[in-house]
């Protein structure tokens, strides 16, 4: 018998259809991923089960765990079931913990909610269940604030926390999307582990097809509010039968058409020993601040028309060195030259208009209260208005692929791709020569991303654009760079043509890089390459 | 349209209307005194009745509006004007020495009660409207320097801000170009907060008579008159009373409509 049914499950919000006739099943000790893109209805078919829809949505159909049903029952009783036999881990480590609290009272304090248990043994048993999640005493001492630990911690308390009644299904949204690759990777492995060895079932929610084929027995591909296709992980990947299934593994190993070989001849941007270090508190009254070096020593060049990969997990210094190429922040010893220009706060604007930006978060990258004339006209600030400015800006429209009657509307009456594109334009207004992309694609999904990144080399070889492609994500630094570095701790410790850096690391942080980052194994993707052809 | 606007915006423009009306035209001179005709309940000649010395009170309530909310409006005026400027520099200059110069004056503003400044303000000066505004403007400046800091702070770190920055735009054009404007609501709904507490302030001022000074009317005043003759007399009390609750009310509704009205992103959207 299955230990979690959806029978045609509906829910309604408002005139809002939110999901549409979800049937979905788990047998105990099973995972099943869940993915689809944003607003497909992932997120909400996992609050149906918990039973914490929001008020006023309209339920038909049902959701069944262990044969009760559970979208009628009263309040008292999800209580009761929530924590107990259904628990729940979230996308965000840094919200879903109080603050204010240790993290062995935060576990305890399930246990003696749910179980009436004296506190002193809930303390037992959560050092238990934190022991079990891999954070061991004595390092790990329960009276720790969540402050005190890492993302990748936090999550794991999390993780604890939801496991702490050993409940029969765990529902893990997005759980790693915050996290970097290599804590990504130990954060799958405990989940896959405790669904194995308690035999609780897990209900995987991501948009990262590649997390799904490591981890998952079987998969639902979601797609506005249905289940459009369920079907053991391997065959699933190997020959989806649904258009949309295929679609969307296309896009997530989506290579763009490559760019050219760039030409040889004086460097566009230099970087030579840029040193850049923050002044810490003082461990004492008195002491001397100690330094953080979070830039150290980086030197490298990026040529005319090239793409050029960062990549490496998050602190390790990439967004400081951004900032410092950008001529935002000043180094602390060391120089960035710009097609023959100092790069630095002081830099003269003419200068600074060989240099754009586009971020990684398509919502919090635009002034809400302006139009999209506006903002894309920005950067002229630099250069002065040209006296045809709207028609500079309707040309970058186009060339983004929207529409040059977009220019009166406001930021908030585009989807997220269209904001990407939108960022890219006003990038591109001033013609630069060299656009640093940071982390612009992370936030987007598969297809939207694989969009943008075509758009991205087709602007490349139509505007000989060089690119400083900045990404944890390597799979797409992968397909979109030709020569890539590699940055820890401050440090670019590997450099080298993409392929062969990806094929045969040389530095031993890059191969635990390459081995953390969740992959679909080739042969699965290659039969339907070859099914494709036919 | 926004039913809670269109109410905040009525009861404002009533308070408003009343006060200018009473610059050329009062029913009854607010200055006239008749004795024999004192504490008469509401009737067709006076519709909100009189008060201890016989005069009208709707009279005196409309040249009241023209002293509480030309005190309340210069107050807020005063505040926003020095305070949204100097917040805004302050978080543009965050961590330096021109932030800690800023945020620490306004705590030694805040060290101070308002009344003891308002008190030597006034021992100084004199007693009169002109002081009053004077001291509550100056204790409204922290309070808007604060809330601009704190708006401007958050929004500091967002990528459009760096994307302004990278396009080469100076501190203080940012903080007007873009800083301002999307701290406008938090500003906006303050300034209506601010107005209310200058309306009250102006009455408590007046109470303990370091406001407005007699002959000219005011809400404060009236109230204060009225509290001994309450139990002969309520209508005395209820109509300043009322006067104040309904500006105060509606400038709150009038706040909250225009921020939403001024949001682009909540434009259009039915509430």
């Amino acid at each position: 018998m299955s230990l979690l049914s959806l029978e045609t499950l509906s829910v309604q919000i408002g005139p809002t259809a939110i999901l549409r006739e979800v049937s979905l099943s788990l047998a105990p000790g099973e995972i099943v991923g869940l993915v689809g893109e944003s607003g497909s209805g992932k997120s909400m078919t996992a609050l149906a089960i918990m039973g914490l829809l929001p008020p006023g949505a309209q339920v038909s159909g049902a959701v069944r765990l262990e044969g009760r049903e559970i979208t009628t029952l009263p309040e008292r009783a999800l209580c009761r079931l929530r924590g107990n036999e259904v628990g729940m881990i979230f996308q965000e480590p840094m919200t879903a913990l109080n603050p204010l609290m240790t993290i062995g009272d935060q576990v305890a304090e399930t246990l003696m909610v749910h179980q009436r248990m004296p506190r002193a043994e809930a303390l037992a048993v959560a050092r238990d269940r934190l022991d079990r999640v891999g954070l061991t005493a004595p390092r790990f001492p329960l009276d720790l604030y969540p402050h005190e630990l890492s993302g990748g911690q936090r999550q794991r308390v999390a993780i604890a926390l939801a496991i702490a009644l050993r409940p029969r299904l765990l529902i893990a949204d997005e759980p790693t999307t915050a996290l970097d690759v290599t804590t990504q990777a130990e954060v799958l492995s405990l989940l896959h582990d405790l669904a194995r060895s308690e035999g609780m079932a897990l209900l995987l929610i991501t948009h990262d097809l590649a997390v799904v084929a490591g981890m998952a027995d079987r998969v639902a591909v979601m797609q506005a509010g249905r289940v459009i296709e369920t079907g053991a992980t391997e065959r699933l990947f190997r020959r989806p039968k649904a258009r949309y299934t295929a679609d969307l593994l296309a896009a997530s190993t989506h290579h763009p058409a490559a760019a050219r070989t760039p030409k040889t001849g004086a460097p566009l941007l230099t970087v030579s020993a840029a040193t850049r270090s923050y002044r810490l508190p003082r461990p004492k009254p008195f002491a001397p601040h100690p330094e953080l070096r979070a830039v150290d020593n980086v030197s490298f060049t990026l040529g005319a028309g090239e793409s050029l990969g960062l990549v490496g997990e998050s602190g390790c210094g990439k967004s400081t060195l951004t900032r410092a190429i950008l001529g935002l922040d000043p180094l602390a010893s060391g120089a960035i030259t710009l097609s023959g220009h100092a790069v630095s706060p002081e830099m003269p604007s003419h200068a600074r208009a060989d240099v754009q930006v586009v971020f990684q978060d398509p919502y919090g990258s635009f002034n809400p209260r302006q139009r999209v004339e506006r903002l894309v006209a920005e950067p002229f600030h630099l250069t002065g208005r040209p006296a045809d400015w709207r028609e500079r800006v309707a040309e970058a429209l186009r060339e983004v692929g929207l529409s040059p009657d977009d220019r009166g509307k406001f930021i908030h009456e585009f989807s997220g791709g269209q904001r990407q594109r939108i960022a890219i334009a006003r990038a591109l207004i001033t013609r630069p020569k060299l656009i640093v992309l940071d982390e612009a694609v992370s936030a987007l999904d598969v297809r939207v991303r694989a969009q943008v990144l075509d758009l991205l080399a087709g602007l490349q070889r139509s505007h000989d654009l060089a690119y400083l492609f900045i990404s944890h994500d390597l799979s797409v630094v992968r397909a979109v760079t030709t020569r890539c570095l590699v940055m820890q701790a401050g440090r670019i410790v590997e450099q080298g043509l993409t392929e062969a850096l990806f094929t045969a690391p040389q530095h031993a942080y890059t191969a635990r890089l390459l081995a953390a980052a969740p992959q679909i194994p080739q042969a699965w993707t290659e039969e339907r390459h070859a099914t494709a052809l036919v | 349209m926004r039913p809670a606007l269109v109410l905040g915006a009525v009861l404002s423009a009533i308070a408003l209307v009343a006060a200018l009306i009473s610059l050329v035209w009062t029913p009854y001179d607010v200055t006239a005194l008749q004795i024999g005709a004192r504490l008469q309940p509401p009737s067709p000649a006076h519709w909100m009745g009189t008060d201890h010395f016989g005069r009208d009170i709707l009279s005196m309530i409309m040249a009241g509006a023209r002293t509480s909310l030309a005190v309340a409006l210069v107050a807020v005026g005063i505040g926003m004007g020095l305070g949204v400027p100097l917040g805004l520099a302050a978080a543009a200059h965050r961590r330096r020495w021109l932030d800690e110069a800023i945020m620490r004056g306004n705590d030694l503003i805040f060290a101070f009660p308002s009344l003891v400044i308002a008190i030597l303000i006034t021992a100084v000066f004199g007693p009169s409207a002109l002081n009053a505004i004077i001291a509550i403007g100056i204790f409204n400046i922290p309070v808007f320097a604060r809330v601009a800091r704190a708006g401007a702070l958050s929004l500091w770190t967002l990528d459009y801000i760096r994307a302004a920055r990278v396009a080469g735009k100076h501190r203080t054009r940012i903080s007007v170009e873009h800083i301002l404007p999307n701290i406008a609501n938090l500003l906006i709904v303050q300034g209506t907060i601010q107005f209310s507490l200058g309306i009250l302030a102006e009455a408590g001022l007046s109470y303990v008579g370091l406001g407005a000074q007699p002959p000219t009317p005011s809400w404060g005043r009236m109230l204060a008159e009225a509290q001994t003759m309450v139990v002969m007399a309520p209508h005395v009390a209820l109509f300043p009373g009322l006067a104040i609750v309904a500006t105060v009310l509606g400038l709150n509704l009038l706040g909250d409509g225009l921020r939403d009205a001024l949001d682009p992103r909540l434009r259009g959207r039915v509430a």
